[in-house]
């Protein structure tokens, strides 16, 4: 067993004994938003990331998802598990759509990034207009716990659930990083006529890329509709979760298996080492995100895994 | 093999290219030659699929390839590279050459390892784990080649792999090109090292402000007193005769 496995299992094993081990409901909360976005920060990740192709409007899956899920079961009775695949076929849909319009047109780097955060917008507009989304108001997941019904008694099953989604994502990122698609986006994003010239359906593979992108920013919406029992126009689809699963592989390092996971843990961590010093000021969080991503550009642009890399490799082709 | 019928493309009042003509046999190595700014490289991004002629048809292997994308046509066993390197800067060697690889084969194993036998092939076994970004001009060059390679073409279109190696850089570079041609791979070449040109090519056209002006045997059109003229100017074959002339 090398010592990266023997890491790994400890790790994965702490992991799932810290419910045990840990009492309070915040820090259970922390742990919670802590898996869920490093979960959605792969799902950002794999467009972003590995085929990048940069979104500035990720909110939208993300929303798509928690109101597909929510409207369904307000409204149809859908249990909320079904909700969830629901909701990552609609939003994987959405993915389908705006990546079609934007990847046919051959929309690239700031164009893309603007058509996404203008498509989120539209749909942060549209949802606070219309009735069978609350409008405004915003819809109330109906209290009934059980956890057929995706509401846990305790902080422990939402924890359990964020666990299992996260190693997904990471089950994700090591297929992509060993197989024929995941060389393919790295290709495309490295210089994409290039990966043409060399029989890559570049048009393809970063459709598939979005769409599974989507479908898993999906999931994370439903997981937060169920979790905080509500949802409304400007959490679903305002520019908070789209800048946070932007901010995290890009803090933990772009395009990489671990980078997600690391970079919510960073972000989330100092971020509440910043809430203890400074108070809970209103917008410090914002602020906050903005000197942090600064900061990780300037000085650390591969991210706290190129860290990392760099102190176990010395001298390593990194580039 | 691959037929080209009247060719012609305009970038805005320039032509680029213009009614151009030629065919590669199955088989050969074929050189495209001409001064700066003839129009190789266009023809090249038409033939593979990345630019659209105004006018003309590309053939290959008896298939209309005129306005099919480029990754479809890189599927049938035609595959350019780049005279301006296209390096996937972050990816290592192998990496890179991986990419080329995947098109006939699916497994990520088989691809690498496959890339790590088109490397050595190429003279890049020993950089096969270091950053594209970091390697040399020579090294690039083979990149290309080798990702190339990697696709197992029939057909491999050569963007001036030579431009910018030194004397002993380009003999290696013509070896490896002979032994692909051996293997059985017919060649387009671009090229503007001559002795290369005349030690590997069966035949060139030459191609001067987008119109091919002569064709031959290599040695055939070097000597060709229109030929020379557009390399070295008008006139210009006249006084090296008289030159060659006052010598004698
Ligand atoms: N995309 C483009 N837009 C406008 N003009 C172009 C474009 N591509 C090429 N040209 C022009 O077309 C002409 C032919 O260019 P091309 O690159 O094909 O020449 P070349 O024969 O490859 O030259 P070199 O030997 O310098 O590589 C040049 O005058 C060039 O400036
Ligand atoms: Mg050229």
């Amino acid at each position: 067993m090398t010592a990266r496995t023997a890491f790994a299992v400890i790790a994965f094993a702490a992991a799932l004994i810290a419910p045990f081990v840990v009492h309070s409901d915040f820090w259970m909360g922390f742990l919670i938003t802590t898996l869920l976005y490093a979960y959605m920060g792969m799902a950002w990740n794999v467009l972003g990331g590995y085929a990048g192709q940069v979104s500035f409007g990720h909110a939208i899956f993300f929303g798509t998802g928690a109101y597909t899920s929510t409207i369904l079961h307000i409204s149809f009775g859908l249990n909320p598990w079904l909700g969830m695949v629901a909701a990552a076929v609609a939003a994987g849909l959405v993915g389908a759509l705006i990546g079609y319009l934007s990847f046919r047109y051959g929309l690239r780097g700031s164009y893309f990034a603007l058509i996404t955060l203008a498509f989120a917008e539209v749909f942060r507009i549209l949802a606070n207009s219309f009735e069978f989304t609350g409008g405004g108001v915003g819809l109330y997941v109906p209290l009934k716990i059980g956890w057929w019904n995706l509401q846990f008694p305790s902080k422990t099953g939402f924890y359990y659930l964020a666990l299992a989604l996260t190693c997904l994502s990471l089950a994700i990122g090591a297929w992509l990083e060993n197989s024929r698609f995941g060389a393919s986006l790295m290709a495309i994003r490295e210089n994409e006529s290039a990966a043409e010239a060399l029989g890559v359906n570049a048009f393809a593979c970063k459709l598939k890329a979005i769409i599974l992108s989507g479908a898993m920013m999906g999931v994370g919406g439903t997981f937060y509709a169920q979790h905080y029992l509500y949802i409304d126009p400007t959490i679903a689809y305002g520019p908070g979760v789209s800048v946070e699963v932007l901010l995290v592989p890009i803090i933990g390092g772009l395009g990489t298996m671990l980078g997600p996971l690391l970079g919510s843990a960073v972000l989330h961590g100092a971020g509440e080492l910043a809430r203890r010093l400074m108070g809970d000021v209103p917008g410090l969080d914002l602020v906050f995100y903005g000197v942090l991503l600064i900061v990780m550009v300037r000085f650390l642009p591969e991210g706290v895994i190129g860290l990392l890399r760099r102190r176990h490799k010395p001298g390593a082709a990194h580039a | 093999m691959l037929e080209a019928k009247g060719l012609t493309k305009h970038f805005g009042g320039l032509v680029a290219v213009a009614d151009v003509s030629f065919s590669v046999p199955e088989g050969k190595i074929v050189a495209l030659i001409g001064p700066n700014g003839a129009g190789k490289t266009t023809l090249f991004a038409i033939i593979a699929g990345f630019t659209q002629p105004d006018a003309g048809r590309v053939m290959f292997l008896g298939q209309d390839i005129t306005f099919m994308a480029p990754h479809r046509i890189c599927a049938l066993g035609l595959v350019r590279t780049y005279q301006i390197v296209q390096p996937f800067g972050a990816l290592t060697v192998r990496e890179n050459i991986a990419v080329g690889a995947h098109l006939r084969l699916k497994s990520r194993k088989a691809a690498l390892a496959f890339a790590e036998e088109v490397a050595r092939q190429v003279g890049m076994g020993d950089v096969l784990d270091r950053a594209a970004a970091v390697l040399t001009v020579a090294g690039r060059k083979r990149l290309e080649l080798a990702r190339a390679l990697a696709t197992r073409p029939k057909l491999l279109l050569l963007d001036e792999v030579m431009a910018g190696l030194n004397p002993t850089e380009v003999e290696e570079i013509v070896q490896v090109i002979r032994a692909i041609r051996d293997s059985g791979v017919t060649i387009l070449l671009i090229e503007h090292v001559m002795q290369a040109v005349m030690s590997l090519a069966d035949h060139a056209y030459v191609l001067n402000q987008g119109r091919i002006i002569a064709e031959g045997h290599p040695h055939a059109v070097a000597e060709m007193p229109h030929v020379i003229e557009a390399y070295l100017g008008h006139g210009a074959a006249a006084r090296l005769r008289a030159r060659a002339g006052g010598a004698a």
